[in-house]
């Protein structure tokens, strides 16, 4: 049974007058097995909460749990239980080392299970994760240079696989690829989400893509919650006026876009 | 794997790489062999051959001991360049801890170790280097420990600040995410990382300690008779240049060449940018050249209104080509037509690599060296942009030409104030009054939406957010009369509600002046929804152009439908995977 909740969550940066409140008093709850889409824009904080999750940024107050264990504390019982969160990032080109094959990249991620493996076992996981994400798993040696943006992503995903995670972050995974690759992308995650039952908070600006990945949305805007609830529901009538902002700056295929009177 | 090593293997052998390595051989060769092979000679006084000049016999002399000075320049190879790599060792390796050690520690000790580490820098490192040779005294190990220690601030800073930059990628991220201790992110992920730089410094470092031993020597503070290194010998020789310069020029060449080898090492291995990341940083460069071009440009010449053609911009088989890897030229667009009416709004589409910025670029003529530009027709209202440019063509595009790029903080100069980059080109195109200039930059500034013009006007890009830089370039392309603005994914890098804003201001700018615009995405859905007319590009071709308001009824070949049917939209059905679009371009329905 996974239980991923976070409460009354604050991330600050800096102190003193330059402050800045980056996340200010968010609680959300992901259910097991589904997806929370967590939208807004550049600023809104969605960003920090992800951090914050993994332990890459302390939290000045508030808990984010997993099964009832506070994740963001310092002890090994925190720590042991953040490895079962994992982050999967926006920019695959950062996001893996240059100089390291993938095949290690993966492999070193294994140790996010807390348990030992041997050389064997790890090379059959390797191989088995890059076949889970469609990656010939005969190229486990090559280097990241090696791989399109599409591909590393994929890669990428494989490695937070790697520590069999229980939640799976997605960092706005698909921005920085060409819209072709984000239809694979988007595809793989679900079928993997199908497979492996995992919990998915899925974070983009791009509201399409997080209601087509999401079965419930949260939307922020400059570090608060300002509406929350099933996907459909939200979508076709928001209560919040940034929320219906925001629908109506998608562009929608086949319509003018609705830029008001113009002189 | 194979992409990793080809460029080390073509850069080793250029000419540098070949003279390198064979150079640096040939003096390893004399280090290891030089005290075997010369060692006695070098040492065997003859009181009958004393201070000879060169002769063939002792090409560069006897000293006054009557040793051959050639015989003790190649014997003493051995310990200038052990003394050199050991202080280079040392400095390199203490570096390293040094530098590294900060990135693990509590901030309050990080930050007293990097004070230190600055505090030392301020040290001019031969002065550090003649403090430690008082300490150890003048001796060989003494000077090889001087010039290593007070080498190690310079490499311990060096990487301090290389591992902070790769501390911060997503990939240590990662690694720390699945429980990679500090250390163990330093070894497996820092190190590789910094190699390359550090290899790069330790070589240029070599090459100083070289010089600082003969400096040494040479003063007297490093090696001591009856030992000798090159520096040594150059002291001992300089005395008497005036009677034997070859017994000074000798072991000065010895310095040299090996310092320069050692410098071209750096060269060798430092990596060089590739080619792609050098074209677009060539362009980006030019971006605002042409505006700066038409700038200077003479004002005398009245300007000639081209006739109101039926065109503002056409091209015909245009052909975009730029170098390769390999040094031959690679075509980037395949003959593409395009023409666009006075006041059309015109859409590219495609995703990154097909063409549609580069297109764009060389229909305002600033496809520059080394890309080469052909085609049957390229004109900008009656600008024939494949011929040399005059100054009136340049005024002309300078006037009613504007460009709108992705990122406007690298295409407004971040040293002038906003105000000024408006009103530059119309004082110097159209001559107008500094204050009529300002007057007109006020309403273009307020035309797109920016508050309180005239405190903007005195303000700098940095104090402007992202939606309001983009707001400004608009607002500059307003300035003159403008005819045509290329937008080249102006909204890309913004949230979907500024978006919304600034294309508000460009749609009402483009109604205000009746100007025609290009605008380019690889969002179909944008592009369809602001444009006239829409044309799709995938690799260096045009594939369809249909109108805007037609894309899903007419839209016939296979790529467009894919690109159409393989982004999610408002109304995508969840419940079924997303199409994607297969290699052959065409859409691919998953079961």
């Amino acid at each position: 049974m996974t239980d991923f909740q976070i409460e009354n969550l604050q991330v600050r940066y800096g102190s003193g007058s330059h402050a800045h409140l980056a996340v200010d008093d968010v609680s959300l709850r992901v259910p097991e097995g589904r997806t929370l889409g967590l939208v807004g824009e550049s600023g809104s904080g969605k960003s920090s909460i992800a951090a914050a999750a993994v332990g890459l940024v302390r939290p000045s107050s508030g808990a984010i749990r997993l099964d009832g264990v506070d994740v963001s504390g310092r002890g090994s019982a925190a720590r042991a239980m953040r490895r079962r969160i994992q982050l999967v990032f926006q920019d695959p080109f950062s996001a893996l080392d240059p100089r390291m094959p993938i095949g290690a990249s993966i492999a070193e991620a294994t140790r996010a299970t807390g348990r030992r493996w041997s050389r064997a076992e790890k090379a059959d996981r390797v191989s088995e994760l890059l076949q889970r994400v469609h990656i010939d798993p005969s190229r486990a040696g090559e280097l990241p240079g090696a791989f399109s943006g599409g591909q590393r992503q994929r890669i990428t995903i494989a490695r937070a696989l790697a520590g069999e995670p229980e939640v799976l972050i997605a960092d706005e995974i698909t921005s920085a690829l060409d819209v072709s690759v984000q239809g694979v992308i988007l595809n793989l995650l679900r079928e993997l989400q199908g497979d492996l039952g995992l919990t998915v908070l899925f974070i983009s600006h791009n509201l399409a893509v997080v209601r087509y990945v999401s079965h419930e949305l949260c939307v922020m805007r400059h570090g608060r919650v300002v509406e929350t609830g099933e996907t459909e529901a939200v979508l076709a009538s928001p209560a919040d006026p940034y929320t219906a902002e925001l629908l109506r700056a998608v562009p929608v295929l086949g319509e003018r876009l609705d830029l008001g009177a113009t002189a | 794997m194979a992409a990793q090593i080809s460029p080390m293997r073509a850069r080793l052998a250029s000419p540098v790489g070949v003279t390198t390595v064979t150079g640096l051989g040939v003096v390893l060769l004399l280090a290891v062999f030089g005290p075997i092979l010369w060692g006695t000679q070098a040492e065997a006084t003859s009181v009958a051959d004393r201070l000879l000049g060169a002769s063939w016999q002792h090409p560069f002399g006897t000293d006054e001991l009557g040793r051959d000075v050639l015989a003790r320049v190649l014997a003493g190879t051995r310990t200038s360049v052990l003394l050199a790599l050991g202080a280079t060792g040392i400095a390199v390796a203490l570096g390293i801890v040094l530098g590294l050690l900060p990135t693990v520690l509590p901030r309050v000790l990080r930050r007293m170790l990097t004070g230190l580490i600055d505090i030392l820098l301020a040290f001019p490192w031969l002065l550090l280097a003649l403090f430690f040779s008082a300490i150890w005294g003048a001796s060989a190990t003494g000077a090889m420990l001087a010039v290593g220690f007070a080498g190690i601030p310079a490499f311990a800073r060096l990487n301090y600040t290389l591992a902070s930059s790769i501390m911060g990628r997503d990939y240590v991220r990662a690694a720390r995410i699945v429980g990679v201790g500090p250390l163990g992110v330093l070894v497996r992920h820092v190190l590789p990382n910094a190699a390359g730089p550090l290899l790069v410094n330790a070589a240029v470092h070599a090459s100083g300690a070289l010089l600082s031993f003969a400096g040494l020597s040479f003063l007297g503070l490093g090696v001591q008779s009856p030992e000798y290194d090159w520096g040594r010998l150059l002291r001992e020789g300089i005395a008497r240049i005036y009677v034997n310069p070859m017994a000074a020029i000798g072991p000065g060449i010895a310095i040299v060449v090996t310092g320069l080898l050692l410098t071209l090492v750096s060269d060798v291995f430092a990596t060089t940018p590739r080619r792609g990341a050098l074209i677009r940083n060539g362009l980006r460069g030019l971006r605002p050249a042409r505006r700066a071009g038409s700038m200077r440009a003479a004002s005398a010449s009245p300007l000639e209104l081209a006739d109101e053609a039926a065109v503002v911009s056409s091209a015909r088989e245009l052909r975009i080509a730029f170098p390769g890897a390999d040094g031959g030229a690679v075509e980037r667009v395949h003959g593409v037509d395009l023409e666009i009416a006075p006041g059309e709004v015109v859409g590219i589409v495609g995703e990154s690599g097909s063409g549609k910025s580069i297109t764009a670029m060389a229909l305002a003529g600033l496809i520059e060296q080394p890309g080469a530009v052909t085609a049957d027709e390229l004109r900008f209202r009656g600008v024939d942009l494949l011929a040399p440019s005059s100054p009136v063509s340049k005024r002309q595009l300078g006037l009613e030409l504007a460009m709108v790029f992705q990122d406007p903080l690298t295409s407004l100069n971040p040293a002038l104030t906003i105000g000024r980059q408006l009103t530059e080109a119309v004082e110097v195109h159209e001559g107008v009054s500094r204050a009529e200039a300002r007057e007109r930059a006020r309403q273009a500034l307020a035309s797109v939406g920016i508050p309180d013009p005239e405190r903007r006007l005195g303000q700098y890009p940095h104090e402007f957010s992202g939606g309001m830089r983009q707001r400004a370039m608009i607002a500059m392309g307003l300035m003159g009369s403008p005819r045509l603005i290329v937008a080249d994914e102006p909204t890309t890098a913004l949230d979907v509600t500024v978006q919304r804003q600034v294309l508000q201001n460009l749609r009402r700018a483009q109604a205000l002046t009746r100007t025609a615009v290009l605008f380019i995405s690889h969002d179909i859905a944008l592009v369809a929804g602001f444009c006239d007319r829409v044309l799709v590009m995938k690799d260096g071709v045009v594939v369809e152009q249909l109108a805007a308001d037609r894309l899903l009824v007419d839209a016939q070949h296979p790529y467009t439908k894919a690109l159409i049917a393989c982004v999610p939209d408002m109304t995508s059905d969840r419940t079924r995977p997303l199409p994607v679009i297969g290699e052959t371009g065409a859409v691919r329905r998953a079961s």
